[in-house]
């Protein structure tokens, strides 16, 4: 870091000073310094997040199990990872949930910016409700939410109740659906956030331009689809990079709605790892399956983080 | 930042807007549905929510709930509540916010105003760190911290959580910044501000709605998170979840669903407060750059 | 590997103990007993340290039966600051045993005479390499079935001693329109109910050959298969809403007369005692049909972690609290289960507590006492789960019963 820092200070200079005439030592020591300011946090980085990536990378060639071993076994860890059923099942859940949630939230959240930006009344009062779910963890709301998907004691029950005989809602207890009740929760938790974030889009756009449009006489949805969505596309950019993010982080949502259940339909990713790494005292494949991860990860972001980072020099 | 105006040109029919109060009250009834539960039950005996409707209002009204959660329930083998937990949840938040802000702006600062080559790719780096799963993390990191010797204790977690922010922050400040005219920074140098000075003296002042933004995100991910308050926390560093945890996950008991909910309520109060009283700079905020780019 | 594991460990806990706040003479207790009753039992553990001028610094991680106190002692291990005792089940206390991170309790045993009292099959993970590493406090016994005498007493149902009356007692009360069986659908109670099927169809030599020998032949057996189309029957008994159901919730079916029957462990018991019921005049524990003569046990045990070497004057003193008489009755009276010695009096018990203790004092003695597959008793972690993963699969409908012998032969040598 330090050589890379000494070396590059003529280059910064270019940068950071209009003038090409040789630095005197004040100006030099000025130019590092915001080097240096950079540095702790990207020691940080270095060693907590692409230090302990290695780690991982390591610990899944090995035949860990309880505690990291060292005892090299190959790509035996690969091997078992892709004969396990859960694991294909984790997969293909991750890709089921994320893409729902993602369209899910981006639609809703647009939707609800769009209709708050008609200057409506109680926005002050609407905005923080729509916004609070994504204040609370699922540690919290979990044990309301299972409530309230339980067919026995939930939503059903209570239709049943105030007369709604015929009413069904048990996708929780199904196999097959129960990982759209995770899709559910989840766009509960985060749909206002990503509708506060078109909102700010909305609130930027340069009303001139409408009011131009208005007078050459483009109706609210051809403004809408020709003029206001296109500029808001920071904001789905913004939106898409959270969104992911929280999609593959998603745990303790899943532990909290259906513990991986029913039988094991609902398992993602990151409760197969957390759980061949802790309860199943098989650290190995625990690490293979967050190395595969890691990997998908890199194959959707590194190219989106190169084009969105390009395109702006 | 101003913004020329907060409401847009666009007019609607009655129709319309009828429809959209209807949606817009719709969706704030989905979003307030599961607290309502919450709420609802946390005031009822427990009697009569064992068997009762969980929709019902309480025919018993009793605050008894909210009490025991706060001090005398049983949190392992000592009836505290999750009362001496708020506190250790305070003692980590507030430094883990205010030195992973701190890091963000001033690398946003020089991400943006003092360019170098390759600072992109060191950008992207610290963006690609957002989407470590933290699982990965726990058993190296214990080694780490017990190397350093804060194992168990709040410095130990403020580290935690500062390096796992940061990748965050930095990106609010950094999209923030770049829209901040280049133009100050070099008059400012020209008149032989310096670094810090520039810092200071312009960046700052006018950074107040991404500051927001960054103690929001902040302050909800690290009051909420379990996974490593509950790995490296000790008996007095231990946050308010891992509390909570055990008091609504207790293994072979009885349980106590209305002190759950009261306890659970609890717990998301600091959350909820921030959000309702900082909200509206919160969309502010990220209008003023966030979502800009 | 291990030794250089343990000095880098020992090495960073002198580390961390010279930065770290604990005050000497303390002992820090991993647990996840949190519920009032639990917690109320452990206090007499407390107490009595305390009056020997031990403080008991506590540190609860309740959930998953352990699994969240078990990664949280990972962490705090590989930090070098374990805790001073642990709560632990079964294999984990070998498994970490065979890290070198346990201290040698034998001086303590050997003066109390741990040997005498304690039944080998718990012996057999509370002991290592011939040392003793963990203090037992508790047998649970998995192998019970609840019931709601007045519903059974409705229906015409006597207690049932064969699979066969077993199904037609379910068959009356589903025609009855009663639930026949209270079940919460997660993995560890789908593999409570598989236990006590395999155990009553196969019978104890079986169940050892397919659960402890991990024997491939057994786990692909027709008998095995057998196994799973009697679960086949128990699921076509449960209600429609009982997916990932807490077995608390289960258990208060029986209670209210929605349900007949709970296949479940011990601390059941709890629920019943707390809502007022009576054992024999409210409701029934009885043994799995089949399974009269065997106990299926899980047992809490505290292992005591290395500390630099020698056990500390604390740790010996927290494990002879543990084992004494007269902690282990009044503890097991709060918890449903029943002490891990079998010389401690029965007095304090009520009907289903001493017939638990009967029980394991009968079938320790006849070789009938088996570990708990279910409960992590029987097999290590990594087996168990796989196990669960194909039991709760089958239990939901996945794989049909031939299918899931397959499966089950598959999963197991993974795992192993």
């Amino acid at each position: 870091m330090v050589d890379q820092t000494n070396s590059s200070v003529a280059m910064a200079a270019d940068y950071a000073t209009p003038t090409a005439v040789k630095p005197d030592l004040r100006t030099r020591l000025q130019n590092l310094i915001p080097k240096l300011v950079l540095s702790p946090s990207l020691a940080l980085m270095l060693v907590f997040v692409y230090g302990f990536i290695v780690f991982s990378v390591y610990l899944s060639f090995t035949g860990s199990r309880i505690l990291p071993s060292y005892e090299w076994v190959g790509l035996e860890n690969y091997e078992k990872l892709f004969r396990l059923r859960h694991w294909s099942i984790a997969i293909t859940n991750l890709g089921v949930f994320a893409s729902l949630y993602i369209a899910i939230c981006i639609a809703i959240g647009l939707s609800l910016a769009i209709f708050l930006d008609q200057k409506i009344r109680g926005e002050g009062f609407l905005r923080p409700i729509f916004l609070y779910p994504m204040a609370l963890s699922f540690i919290v709301t979990g044990t309301a939410w299972k409530w309230f998907l339980d067919p026995g004691i939930g939503l059903e029950h209570t239709m049943h109740l105030w007369g709604w005989e015929s009413f069904q809602f048990d996708w929780i207890k199904n196999r097959d659906f129960a990982i759209y009740t995770v899709v559910i929760a989840a766009v509960w938790q985060t749909s206002g956030f990503v509708m506060a974030m078109f909102l700010a889009g909305l609130r930027g756009i340069d009303n001139e331009i409408l009011k131009a449009a208005q007078i050459d006489g483009a109706s609210n949805w051809n403004m809408y689809r020709r003029i206001i969505i296109p500029q808001l596309r920071p904001a789905f950019l913004s939106a898409f990079v959270i969104l992911s993010h929280l999609a593959i982080k998603s745990y303790d949502l899943v532990v909290a709605l259906t513990g991986g259940g029913p039988g094991r339909a609902t398992e993602v990713p990151a409760t197969f790892m957390y759980s061949y790494t802790f309860t199943r005292n098989q650290m190995g494949i625990g690490a293979s399956s967050a190395v595969i991860m890691l990997m998908t990860v890199a194959a959707i972001m590194v190219p989106y983080l190169y084009a969105e980072l390009r395109e702006k020099k | 930042m101003s913004v020329a105006s907060t409401e847009n040109a666009i007019s609607t029919g009655r129709i319309t807007r009828a429809f959209i109060y209807l949606m817009l009250i719709l969706f704030a009834t989905f979003y307030l549905l599961p607290f309502g539960i919450m709420l609802i039950n946390s005031v009822k005996p427990l009697s009569e929510i064992n068997g009762g409707n969980m929709m019902a209002l309480p025919q018993v009204f009793t605050l008894e709930p909210w009490f025991k959660a706060w001090n005398s329930a049983q949190i392992g083998v000592e009836p505290t509540g999750l009362q001496p937990y708020f506190w250790n949840s305070l003692k980590m938040v507030f430094p883990a916010v205010a030195i992973s802000t701190v890091l963000g702006a001033l690398n946003g600062y020089v991400l943006t105003k003092w360019r170098f080559k390759g600072d992109t790719i060191l950008f992207g780096l610290m963006l690609f760190a957002c989407f470590i799963p933290f699982q990965i993390v726990l058993i190296p990191m214990a080694r780490v911290l017990g190397f350093l010797g804060i194992a168990g204790s709040t410095p130990g977690l403020v580290l935690v959580h500062v390096v796992y922010g940061l990748g965050f922050t930095t990106l609010y400040f950094r999209n923030y910044y770049q829209v901040f005219p280049t133009e100050l920074i070099r008059a400012a140098q020209i008149d032989g501000a310096g670094f810090f000075r520039i810092f200071w003296r312009i960046m700052l002042p006018s950074s107040g709605p991404i500051i927001v933004v960054s103690v929001i995100w902040q302050f909800t991910n690290i009051w909420n998170d379990f996974l490593f308050g509950a790995s490296f926390a000790d008996l007095d560093s231990q946050p308010m979840t891992v509390a909570l945890n055990n008091l609504v996950s207790s293994s072979t008991g009885v349980k106590e669903y209305n002190v759950h909910f009261a306890g659970a309520i609890l717990a998301a109060l600091p959350t909820l407060l921030v959000y309702i009283v900082a909200g509206r700079y919160f969309v502010r905020g990220l209008m003023a750059g966030s979502v800009k780019g | 590997m291990h030794k250089l594991l343990v000095k880098t460990t020992s090495a960073l806990a002198l580390l961390a103990a010279t930065a770290g706040t604990s005050v000497a003479a303390d002992v820090e207790v991993l647990h996840w007993w949190t519920s009032g009753g639990e917690a109320a039992a452990l206090n007499v553990l407390k107490d009595d340290l305390e009056s020997q001028g031990i403080g008991w610094a506590d540190m609860p991680v309740a959930g998953g039966g352990g699994e969240s106190a078990m990664t949280v002692l990972r962490a705090r291990v590989t930090a070098g600051n374990a805790p001073t005792a642990v709560q632990m089940l079964g294999f984990d206390i070998q498994d970490w045993a065979k890290e070198g991170a346990l201290a040698n309790l034998n001086e303590v045993a050997a003066k109390e005479g741990w040997d005498d009292v304690v039944p080998a099959a718990l012996q057999r993970f509370a002991k290592f390499d011939g040392k003793w590493i963990s203090a037992p406090v508790n047998v649970h016994s998995t192998n019970w079935v609840w019931a709601n005498k007045a519903v059974l007493d409705k229906n015409g149902i006597a207690m049932p001693t064969t699979w066969e009356e077993f199904t037609a007692a379910l068959d009356k009360l589903k025609a009855a329109g009663v639930t026949p069986l209270a079940h919460g659908g997660q993995p560890w109670q789908d593999a409570t109910l598989f236990d006590a099927v395999v155990m009553s169809t196969g019978g104890p030599d079986f169940y050892k050959a397919a659960f402890i020998d991990l024997d491939e032949e057994a786990l692909g057996s027709d008998t095995m298969k057998e196994a799973f189309d009697r679960m086949g029957v128990l699921r076509a008994n449960v209600d429609k809403n009982f997916s990932g159901r807490d077995w608390n919730l289960a258990t208060a079916m029986v209670i209210n007369g929605d349900a007949g029957f709970q296949m479940m462990g011990d601390w059941a018991k709890g629920e019943f005692l707390g809502a007022g019921k009576k054992p024999g005049e409210d409701f029934l524990c009885f043994r799995f049909p089949g399974t009269q003569n065997q106990v299926t046990f899980n047992a809490d045990q505290f292992a005591m972690f290395d500390q630099g070497g020698e056990v500390s004057a604390e740790q010996a003193a927290l494990a002879s609290a543990i084992m004494s008489p007269n902690f282990q009755s009044a503890f097991n009276v709060v918890k449903g289960s029943v002490p891990a010695r079998t010389d401690v009096s029965d007095e304090a018990f009520d009907a289903c507590g001493q017939k638990g203790m009967k029980d394991l004092a009968a079938a320790a003695s006849s070789g009938n006492l088996y570990g708990s597959m279910a409960h992590g008793h029987a097999a290590p972690a990594s087996v168990k789960n796989a196990i669960y993963d194909v039991v709760t699969a089958h239990f939901n409908g996945e794989y049909d019963s031939a299918s899931a012998v397959e499966e089950l032969v598959d999963a197991v040598s993974i795992a192993k």
